[in-house]
Parts: C-alpha cells; structure tokens; sequence
C-alpha cells in the first residue's frame, strides 16, 4: 500500500518534470504563433481564406487582379475531395477553417444549407447569372459559380484499333462488346461519381437504377475513390492515363475534358483523342458561400462579388473545365472547338435529391462495392 | 490510480459518449433499435465479417514471422545488432498511409513486382496482410524480446544439468514466462489489425473496408454518423471482448521470474542451426522491412529528371495557387515532433501511475481498470478525433481550436503502450526483494530506487519510445485534429498522397523519408540509453536484496 503511493509519488516526480517541459514549450509556440487554430490562419484581415476541394484551380494573375483591386490576399486551402472538404465544415460548424467554401454542388447542396453552415450574402453581380443555376434564390446562402456536365469519355484510339464503335447511352454500357472498360468513381466520395449515380437515376427511374447498375457490375465495371485516380490512371485515353498504362477505354468525367486534352498536349492534335458518349450526362452546378463565423467576412463578401466576376469566370474554363455561370463570359477557343455541348441533360429535382441522396448511396454501395 | 482515471473520464469517454450519443439520440430519445437495423444491413456484416477474418490472420503471420527474430535479438550478440534492432522498429513508426503507400509502390501498378514479373496486389488483402506484418513485426519483437533478452539464460541451463531435454527445459522453464510476453504482442497486433486504417485505406481500395475505415466513410464522406455509432460500439464491443478474454487468460500467469541485463543474457552465434536461424532472421528483414523502405527512399529522390533533391527542396515552398496546406510541408517535422514531445510526456506520466496502481493491487477492480486502459487501443480512432471535436468544444473545456487536443489525443493511444510494456517487468519484480531490503531497513523510496528502478527503467525507457513513435505515426484521430495550418508529417503525407501528380507523391515520399530518419534516430538513441546502478547507493540494501533473489531459488 505504501510502496505503491511511493512508487506512483516517485514516478510521477521522474515524469512531471518532462511533462511540464513539453507543455512549457507548448505554450510558448502558442505565444509566438498566435495563429494557432484561428480559421483564416492568422489574424491579420487583409487574408481571405478560401476552403475548397482538390479540384480547385485559378490562375495566379487572376487571385493577383483580385488582389490589386480590393486589397485581400487569397489563401487557398484544399480540403479533400468535394464531400470530404464540406464534411470537415460541417462538422467544425462555427469554427470554420477559413471564410469562403467553394465547391458544394446540387448533388450535396441541402446537406450544406440543412446544416447551417452558411451566411446570406448576394453577391453583386448575381442578376448577370441565370436563373436556372439559383438553387438558393430566396435567401442567397450559396452564390452559383459555374456548371458541368458530368458523362462518360471514351479513348478514340481504343475503340478504332478495336473497330468498335463507342457507346453513346446508359444502355449501350451494359452490352457485352463493352465488358470490363468502364472505371467510374465512388458515389459516395466523389462528385462525379455521384452525378453519374443520379444520371442512372433520372433515365431509368427510382425503381430501374438498380437493376442497371447490377448489370453494369455484372458487365465489369471498375470503381475507385476519386475522380482524379479514375481520369489520370485508370483511364486510357487521357495523357495521365497513357503515362500509367491505363487499361479502362471508358471513363467518368466531365464533357469538357477533351478540350483539356487537347491544351494540354504537346504538339496539340488536330482533333481530341478522347471522346462524349453525350446520352450519359448529368448537369452538376457548383457554389461557393460564406462560412458561418468566418475570420474575415468583409474579405470572404469581397471573394464572393469576384468569383462572379467577368476576370474570374472567364479564367474557370481552362484551370477548372467547367462552363461559367455569368452570362456573356466567352468561353476559350478550344472548348469552342473540342467541347461538345449537352443541350438538355437529364437533371434530378435538388428537393428529390435531398430527401433520397443517402439511400441511394447506401444501396449503391451495397449493390456495386461490396 | 486517480490521474490515469480522470484523464480517461475527460479525454476517452465524454469523447466518445459525446458521438455515440450523436449518433443513437434523436430529438433525445435513445434509438437503440437502430444498432439492429444497422447491423442487419449485409454491407456491414461483410465489413464485420472481413475485418475480424484479416486481423486474426495477419496476427498469426506476425507471430509466425516475428517471434524467431525475437529471439535472435534477444539471445544472441551480433555485431551490428543494435542497428538491427532500431532498423527492424522503424516500420512501426512509419505513418500507416506511408507504409500503404511504399507498399503500393512495392506491389502496385507499375511498383518494382509489376516490372520485374507483373505481379500485382493493390486491391487484395494479400497487400494488406504483408503490410500488417510489416508494420507489427515490431510489436512482437520489442514485446516479447525485451522480456527474452532479460531472462536468465543459466535457468535453463540449470534444468538442462538436472537431465531435462533442450525442448523440456524451453517449455518448463521459459515458455510459461514468455507466454503473457507472447500473448500481450498477439493481442497488441490483433487491435492493430482490427482497427486498422490508413493501410486499409490505401492498399485496399474503395471496395475493402475494415471497421475503421467503414466508421470513417460514414462519418467523413456520408456524415452518417448513426451508422458510424454503432460501428463504433461494435469495434467496442469485439475489443472488450478480446481483452476480457486476454484478462482472464494471463491472470496469474506472470510469476516471479530473474531478470538479468540483457547485456548477459545474449550469447555469440555458435553452430550451423544458429547460423541458420540468424541467416534466415536477417533475410527476413532484408525482404519483408527493408525492401518497401527502400523503395520509399528511392521515389523520395526520383524526380523527373533524374535522380535529385527537388522533392525535398520543394517541401521548403507553399504551392502559391492553392495547396493542401497554408505553411509549406516542411513545417509540419516541426508540429508533429512538438506534440509527440507533449504526448509522450502524458502517456508516460499517465501509464505509469497506471502500471503502478495495477501492480500493487489485485482484484476485480483492478482488471477492470486495466482492461480500460487497453481500451483506447480499441475504440476507432478516427471516433476519439470527432467526439474531441464535438465533446470539448464548450467552457469549461474548449480545446477545439488549441493545440494541446492533437497531444492529448496522441497520449491516449500511446498509453496503453506504456501500459503494456511496464506491466509485466513491474509484475515481474519478485515482492520478496522488497521485503528483504525493507528489513534490512531501506526506506520504501530507497527500495523503490535500489530494487524497483534499475529493473523498470529499461522499460520506462522502451515504454516512452514507444509512445512517441505512436503519436509521430498517429493518423486517424489527428486527421480530424490538425489544423490546416498546423499539419501532422502523417497527415501532411496523407494529404499530398491523395492529390495527382508527380510532384505531390515525390514530396509525400520525401516527407515520409525525413519522418523515417527522424524516427529511426529516436529510437537509435533510446537503445544506447543502458541504466546503470548508481554507485553512490549504500550496498547493503543492493547486496541483500540479491542474496535475498539468490535464496528464493
């Protein structure tokens, strides 16, 4: 009994000298940081910090002009892919980790507004955007700021080598002559695997998605995380592919990519390598907002008025391949040229959305992965 | 016994409350009937299923494959054999998304097995089970041949001169010592398969999940924390299981048993069996631990032109058009050194009351408690990050934007480390030296000092060691902890590796090589640490005490 107080006394002695070294040395980095933790990582005001997902990208003349015009610096802070980074905000609610989260979509949108993680802000700007993209029109929670059309590209090569000619629909993916060459994303970690979820939902109906996707995992559909993974190293026909010896010929990812292919080759083809099956597509429409108790709101306001700006949205074509929201933004030659543009894609209701989007992930899951 | 407690009270279950009652509470009803419906659910039965049948093999091939190293580092002297040591201990150290990762680059598309003779695991749980032994082959070692290395060879011996057989006296004689040593690093290296997360996550691909990553889909990415509750107290319930069932078996096992310096217990290498032995340990090695290290330094260099420093240089660099990060990468060596300092501060001061309260006391009280303390090791870590998040986000305890959360929860699952390791030394020391140098009039301090301490510190020593690489490695819960601007190295690798690009996985494996060598080092300098007795200590006490040891036997 007695030895045992000794020894804990002894012990904790021994110990208690170093444990309190370790905090003193805590606290004083906390002293000297004074940053610690604040969400817009330091507390100057003339930083906006700008929450948003892996596939975010803008050009630094452009953050420069924003600069130059109002004063505010632009952090950028990617945090996951699309559902992950709105997650972590929802989670944190309150302490959020910076002003402006761009990048929550139809998809995932009253999952955000549900939760409250935004505060009402209409941007200036806004009448020059389309009705059609305003998905929070009566209290302006979320800013629209561009679209895309998510649907399935295939390798041109692959499919002339094979003279086979490429699907175009949602059914021809199922034949046999297309077996083990699709690789899609996971529905439930990334936004285009989820838009094209929902595509199959809005073509075969509530009841039909699952039966379709049962075949499709029967024709040998292959599924990774993130859309990155699927476009860059499953994929085939894309110059990432190519480089990692991809093996799928059929890829889900946005109608714009072969315009992208295209920029990015050296020489540039005449013609893109890769190709839209157009009758696979399904619209998404991205937001940006402003973070419920964010560091820095007059700075994250200012961010909102420019990512409607003519500067920025002309610039998301080619850093972001997707299609600007504000009307009279020219889109870049290239898309012109490349892109192929989806006149009346099937869309899901966003109320309808709402009420079933983790059911259908649920059984979507259980369906295909497991 | 009171600081472990309350520590636990605040850090580990108001967390965890905190997110189970997220999860099963509506409108504040309890909804119990929802741990049914969920796990009525096939999907998650297969993830049940799936993470039990992998973490019992895994166990068994850690064991299979590590326990003839322990005893080669254990009994024999070798040159070179500290180095062996540190080097076998670096893997579990590592980041699990790094020890994914090299073993992706190992087994993977286009890894060093596809181009030599296109073979490929990523995506089987052939990946994951090489990468748990990987990664647990030190468990076993350190384990059980710390405890090898410290019994007294001429035990044996002595049954040998009394006419038993070499096999007789290995089983009467040291087996029933080693078996709670044994049965500890088995039950370690089940916890840590069963919960395992970042290699899963990696090596498995979207269509294999253990618990683990399953409680972090459905929180992270579904923000289904109903599901994620009650995959959380299934995890709880299976490790409360396996740790009551451990409890009951190695009560009493542990009897009194010489420990000598571990200095004498070892032998040079004598004979073609033992060169044999030692031959196939060193292959082991070279195969299974350094080949993925190996790999992993040679990508941190391999940049596209050529082999250089680039990645390493660019660590110094925060990627201007919008990163992972708000500080450059290189910083994060700094934040995770910092609070694995802090963190094995805790779990050492933590453990150790606690070692010492089990030791002294027996009884139902005290297993419960023991059993508690393993507990951490159990519960999802990715649970602990958000019910820290959720739980002590108001006063009196707001910790949610300070720094201290990431150390404390880091000690909470290293302490179970510190636990586990002290326990059967402390157990081990034979009450009756106590009680002989207590007679012969040493106060209780000085019998603490003469007796207990020099047996122990070894121990402490391996026990802090241990804590620290767990908190340096830790990654579940520090996902969630870490501030954008206040990176973890593990989560800093974790966020470059889940980014495309040449130059993200270069910086990944440029990180994860500094945080290896880190590591490496650390652990380097704790094996050259040796406890020498004090010499200004009277004798009488010291001498007494061993003629007291050499009458017991």
């Amino acid at each position: 009994m007695n030895t045992k107080k000794t020894v804990a006394t002894a012990l904790a002695a021994a110990l208690g000298v170093s444990a309190l070294a370790a905090c003193g040395g805590g606290s004083d980095s906390e002293g000297s940081g004074g940053s610690k933790g604040s969400g817009s990582g330091g507390s100057s005001s003339t930083t906006v910090t700008l929450v948003t997902h892996e596939s975010f990208a803008v050009s630094e003349k452009v953050l420069k002009e924003f600069t130059r015009s109002t004063g505010y610096t632009v952090k950028v802070l990617k945090s996951g892919d699309a559902g992950e980074a709105l997650n972590k905000e929802i989670l944190t609610k309150g302490s959020p980790q910076g002003d402006v989260f761009f990048g929550v979509d139809n998809t995932l949108l009253s999952r955000a507004l549900d939760n409250g993680i935004f505060t009402s802000y209409e941007a200036k700007g806004l009448d020059q955007v389309g009705d059609a993209v305003e998905l929070d029109r009566g209290r302006h929670r979320v800013t629209p700021v561009d679209t895309g059309d998510i649907c399935v590209n295939y390798d041109k090569k692959y499919f002339a080598d094979k003279k086979l000619a490429p699907p175009r629909t949602f059914d021809d993916l199922i034949k046999p002559e297309y077996k083990n060459l699709l690789v899609v994303e996971n529905a439930a970690t990334s936004s285009p695997g989820l838009g094209f979820l929902l595509g199959t939902v809005a073509r075969y109906g509530e009841k039909g998605w699952q039966e379709y996707w049962k075949d499709l995992k029967e024709n040998g559909v292959k599924v990774v995380d993130g859309w990155s993974e699927a476009y860059n190293e499953e994929f085939s026909g894309s110059a990432g592919g190519r480089k990692a010896k991809g093996e799928r010929p059929l890829v889900v990812s946005y109608a714009s990519s072969p315009p992208v292919e295209v920029l990015y080759a050296d020489p540039q083809p005449a013609e893109a390598p890769t190709g839209v099956a157009d009758g696979t597509c399904f619209r998404q429409i991205e937001f940006a907002g402003l973070l419920n108790g964010a560091k820095n709101e007059a700075g994250g306001k200012a961010l909102l008025d420019f990512m409607v700006s003519k500067t920025f949205q002309e610039d998301l074509p080619l850093k972001m391949f997707v299609n600007p929201v504000l009307d009279g933004a020219k889109l870049p030659e290239i898309f012109t040229a490349h892109g192929t543009r989806i006149e009346q894609p099937p869309t899901v209701d966003p109320g309808t959305i709402a009420d079933n989007r983790e059911q259908w992930i649920q059984t979507w899951s259980s369906t295909v992965l497991r | 016994m009171a600081v472990p407690l309350a520590f636990f009270a605040v850090f580990f279950a108001h967390p965890v409350a905190a997110i189970v009652g997220r999860g099963l509470r509506i409108d504040g009803v309890w909804q119990f009937g929802r741990i049914g419906e969920v796990l009525g659910r096939d999907d998650l039965q297969r993830v049940l299923w799936f993470t039990t049948w992998q973490a019992v093999v895994s166990t068994v091939l850690t064991l299979l494959i590590a326990l003839p190293g322990a005893y080669v580092l254990a009994r024999f002297s070798f040159p070179g054999k500290k180095l062996l040591r540190a080097v076998v201990t670096v893997p579990f150290v590592l980041p699990t998304v790094v020890v994914g990762s090299a073993f992706l680059a190992l087994v993977g598309r286009g890894g060093v097995l596809d181009e030599l003779w296109g073979v490929r695991l990523d995506g089987t749980v052939w990946a994951i089970l090489l990468a748990h032994v990987f990664f647990n082959y030190a468990v076993v070692v350190r384990t059980v041949g710390g405890l090898w290395g410290q019994l007294d060879p001429r035990q044996e011996e002595a049954a040998r001169v009394l006419g038993a057989g070499r096999f007789t006296a290995w089983r009467r004689v040291t087996l029933p010592v080693l078996t709670p040593a044994v049965a500890a690093a088995a039950l370690m290296v089940f916890l840590f398969t069963f919960t395992s997360f970042g290699i899963v996550q990696i090596l498995g691909g979207p269509t294999t999940a253990t618990l683990e990553v399953e409680i972090y889909r459905q929180t992270a990415q579904l923000l289904d924390l109903r599901t994620a509750a009650v995959l959380t107290l299934v995890q709880f319930a299976v490790v409360g299981t396996v740790l009551a069932v451990h409890a009951r078996a190695v009560r009493r096992r542990e009897g009194a048993l010489r420990l000598v310096d571990p200095e004498r217990a070892a032998r040079p290498v004598r004979g073609a069996g033992q060169r044999a032995l030692l031959a196939g340990v060193l292959l082991t090695v070279a195969v299974l631990l350094l080949t993925p290290l190996a790999v992993l330094v040679e990508r941190s260099f391999d940049t596209s032109g050529g082999y250089g420093l680039d990645h390493y240089r660019s660590l110094g660099t925060l990627d201007e058009a919008g990163g992972a990060f708000l500080v450059p990468p290189i910083e994060a060596v700094g934040n995770s050194l910092e609070y694995a300092l802090a963190a094995t501060a805790v779990a050492v001061l933590v453990g150790s009351l606690a070692a010492a309260a089990l030791t002294r006391r027996a009884g139902r009280l005290t297993r419960g408690f023991d059993a508690l303390l393993m507990l951490p090791l159990g519960v999802s870590a990715v649970t602990v990050g958000f019910g820290f998040l959720i739980a002590l986000d108001e006063p009196p305890l707001d910790l949610r934007s300070s720094w201290i959360l990431v150390p404390l929860a880091q000690a909470l699952v290293g302490t179970p480390f510190v636990v586990r390791t002290m326990l059967p030394v402390l157990r081990a020391v034979d009450g009756r030296l106590r009680e002989a140098a207590a007679v012969l009039g040493a106060s209780p301090l000085r019998v603490w000092r003469e007796v207990d301490f020099p047996l122990v510190s070894r121990a402490l020593l391996i026990s802090a060691g241990f804590a620290f690489a767990v908190s340096l490695g830790e990654f579940g819960a520090t996902v969630f902890l870490a501030r954008p601007d206040q990176p973890t190295l593990p989560v800093a690798v974790a966020r470059l590796l889940s980014r495309p690009g040449e130059l993200n996985y270069g910086q990944a494996m440029a990180l994860s090589t500094i945080l290896m060598v880190v590591c490496a080092v650390a652990l380097f300098l704790l094996e050259r640490i040796r406890v020498r007795p004090s010499s200004s200590a009277s004798p009488s006490a010291s001498s007494s005490a061993s003629s007291a040891t050499a009458a017991a036997f």
